[in-house]
């Protein structure tokens, strides 16, 4: 495992799968009546927020408590940041009260790159999202959900997603979770299909190790997986679609689509949803959805790349901040 | 007057030969010049070249004085070879009024390091709306015949039109920012294979090629010549090509950056690496490197844009766009078009010395080097080979993307007008 944790392109499938096997025992740990351990006692980790996202700093905050670590939540508004204070003064002001790790989420693609590699600070960086760019723990928890599901719980331990077909729907373009997903499904062996209008795909996409379609309906019956996307409703206004209405019956998934995928087949969403634009309440509300797995999955995920990457099993006493400057 | 003997350098790159200076003239070009009553420079095999004219500087002064001022941004060009710079009109007031261009142009003048002329907005307050006094600040004492609003696209048709029509009456020449601003809304990066993956905003070639496409065209239909600044795609030379082969008059120049760097730069996310245009692909670096070769693309120009560090200190987003380049533009176009074989030393002469000059009509500066001209030269050692330190740098901003790269070549000597500038690599 890396020191950091910024795109889901730099985990090799081994280090994937370890997080991913790590999550489940992770998962354990829910099950309990105790949902504790005390694996991070006495290191400090910072939720460095620089963008609204309640649900991703929840899902950190509850990983980092179950572990005993303590927790800083900072968001932008309402302080200095809004003054006009650098990304850069803010890290190294909370570092100098003794950081082990910052979790990030910026509305920059790169700053958590910038603060894991400009010689800022030492500690452990993990992007929890970063303007178009990465959020890499949403992928992993996407690849954990789509594991326990396609392969099985037990079952999948030590496994990847060999042969999988997966189809994710919707704003490709503006979507740092899609960018995290070609990435780490296919190192994990998946087969990617991107569906999205061509105004929703980047220019460059041919780089990409997927596939692109703009035929939701041809690709419905080929997939094991359809992860929809959030598509934000003030696109049309800027000519990417030309209503909400036709973006929903060229796009969305309704019951009739559902009803065309293969009967194993799950759908996903990242949250939150925009429900009649991208998904019908159908969809959303039936079983073969799992939006409120991710999320509970999404805490075992963090659990496991938190433990994976401040090497847990290190006493907090031998743990100098500076031994690498 | 004091006589300067530059003894045994390669004029344009050619045999040994002494070069005699004779106050602000020179007098003499041959071999075995008698070296009575002149101080001495050994030459020593180095490059003599007529001083270098910067077509795109951003000077800064007035209104940001903390990134450079008149002062230490001609010192800056003296330091790279300079002789003539053009000072781009984005300052804090405008340069669209004759007051702000006779002040820079008479900083310049004081200061002594090297010409400076000012370029005049097209518009007021660079908005592309209405037509700043080009009269006016042609006949002021700055007497400008270059204008642009350059860090901004004059991207309305008509006002395009009628500026590239208006200066006619004075010979003057409009130089676009080639940037369609709807295209380039939130733009970031060149939008392309690596804009993709990053996820930062794209900046399309066709931006860039729709406008000078649309300018060349108008220039044709008023009969007007029109400069393009900072050309940066392979799509743009397929256009210039297209249009010098009409007869239209058009003139373009290319930044030093965009003849080495590209976009896979800026996978390091490292906002030194962020300029306007952005760094583009390997296969526009070398169709721009083969355009300045062939003549399509006329000149070098540096587009030398400095930043305080804080600015570039930064996330991506958050960063200024722009590079200094005045002390690195030779040895980078050493680098790129003299050691690739593409362009000769009496060549890069042509590029950004004659040429430059020509188009921006600098009076006495571009001139060959010989017997009777103003003595505005750049000696050269173009056998030297070392690592870019910004430390050394005489601009007040650092923000170079070449730090700690290898370059070939040094200027050791400017002269402007007779008067040394820079000695030995020191500024005089």
């Amino acid at each position: 495992m890396q020191r950091h944790l910024i795109s889901a392109a730099d985990l090799t499938r081994d280090d994937a799968v370890l997080i991913l096997d790590t999550a489940e025992e992770m998962a354990r740990v829910a099950d309990r009546p105790i949902k504790k351990l005390p694996t991070l006692r006495g290191r400090t980790v910072v939720n460095l927020f620089f963008e609204d996202s309640t649900r991703t700093r929840i899902s950190f905050e509850a990983a980092e408590k179950r572990l005993s670590a303590d927790v800083i939540n900072f968001t932008a508004k309402g302080s200095s940041v809004s003054k006009g204070e650098s990304l850069k003064d803010t890290a190294q002001t909370l570092e100098a009260m003794g950081v082990d790790a910052v979790v990030i989420r910026h509305g920059a693609s790169g700053a958590p790159y910038r603060l894991a590699t400009s010689g800022w600070i030492d500690a452990a960086v993990i992007n929890a999202g970063d303007g178009t760019h990465q959020h890499p723990t949403q992928a992993l928890l996407d690849a954990f959900t789509m594991r326990r599901r396609l392969v099985g719980r037990d079952e999948g331990l030590g496994q990847d997603l060999s042969g999988r077909r997966i189809t994710l729907v919707g704003d490709i373009l503006h979507s740092r979770v899609a960018r995290s997903n070609v990435d780490l499904l296919h190192t994990l062996g998946a087969e990617v299909t991107l569906v999205a209008p061509p105004t929703l795909v980047p220019v460059g996409v041919e780089s990409w190790p997927c596939e692109v379609s703009y035929d939701l309906d041809r690709t419905l019956s080929k997939s094991d997986a359809v992860m929809l996307l959030r598509v934000q409703r003030e696109r049309m206004n800027a000519a990417f679609f030309p209503t909400e209405r036709e973006y929903s019956r060229r796009y969305g998934l309704d019951g009739d689509r559902m009803a065309k995928m293969p009967e194993h087949a799950i759908v996903m969403h990242p949250g939150p949803m925009v429900r009649g634009m991208e998904i019908t309440a159908e969809v959303a509300d039936s079983d073969r959805c799992t939006a409120i797995e991710q999320v509970a999955n999404g805490v075992s995920i963090r659990m496991a790349v938190l433990y994976l990457l401040l090497g847990g099993n290190e006493p907090a006493a031998t743990h100098t901040r500076t031994e690498e400057k | 007057m004091s006589k300067i003997l530059i003894r045994g350098a390669k004029v344009l790159g050619g045999e040994p030969q002494d070069v005699l200076i004779d106050g602000d003239t020179i007098a003499e070009v041959g071999s075995g010049l008698s070296a009575e009553g002149a101080e001495v420079v050994e030459a020593d095999g180095k490059v003599l070249l007529p001083g270098l004219v910067d077509l795109h500087t951003h000077l800064r002064e007035p209104g940001r004085e903390d990134s450079e001022t008149v002062l230490t941004g001609t010192r800056a060009a003296a330091s790279g070879g300079y002789t003539a710079v053009f000072a781009m009109a984005n300052t804090f007031p405008v340069a669209d009024t004759a007051g702000v261009v006779e002040q820079v142009y008479r900083l310049g003048r004081e200061h002594g390091y090297c010409d400076v002329q000012p370029i005049g907005a097209v518009t007021v307050g660079l908005e592309g709306k209405k037509l700043a006094e080009l009269g006016a600040m042609h006949e002021s004492a700055a007497g400008v015949t270059v204008f642009s609003d350059d860090g901004k696209c004059v991207d309305d048709a008509v006002i395009m039109r009628r500026a590239l029509e208006y200066v006619k009456a004075f010979g003057g020449v409009v130089a676009q920012h080639a940037q369609e601003p709807r295209l380039t809304e939130g733009a970031q990066m060149n939008e392309g294979v690596v804009s993709a993956e990053l996820g930062l905003g794209g900046w399309p070639a066709v931006a860039e090629e729709s406008i000078i496409a649309r300018d060349v065209l108008l220039a044709e239909h008023v009969g007007s010549r029109v400069h393009i600044c900072h050309l940066s795609t392979a799509g743009s030379v397929e256009i210039v090509r297209w249009a010098k082969s009409r007869g239209i008059d058009v003139t373009a120049e290319v930044t030093p950056h965009h003849l080495l760097l590209t976009d896979e730069l800026v996978r390091s996310y490292n906002p030194v690496y962020k300029v306007n245009p952005p760094l583009r692909t390997e296969r526009d670096v070398l169709a721009l490197r083969e355009a300045l070769a062939d003549g399509t693309i006329d000149i070098v120009a540096t587009d030398h844009a400095p930043h305080p560090h804080e600015d570039k200190d930064c996330e991506w987003a958050a960063a200024a766009m722009g590079m200094v380049g005045l002390e690195t533009a030779l040895s980078v176009v050493q680098r790129t078009m003299v050691e690739a074989g593409l362009l000769d030393w009496a060549g890069v002469a042509d590029r950004m010395s004659r040429k430059p000059a020509e188009i921006g009509r600098a009076q006495g500066h571009g001139r060959p080097v010989s017997a009777g001209e103003p003595a505005n030269l750049t000696l050269v050692d173009t056998a030297y080979r070392g690592e870019v330190d910004p430390a050394g740098f005489a601009s007040r901003s650092r923000n170079t993307p070449y730090e700690g790269r290898e370059l070939p070549g040094r200027v050791t000597h400017t002269w402007l007008r007779g008067r040394a500038t820079l000695v030995d690599g020191k500024l005089a």
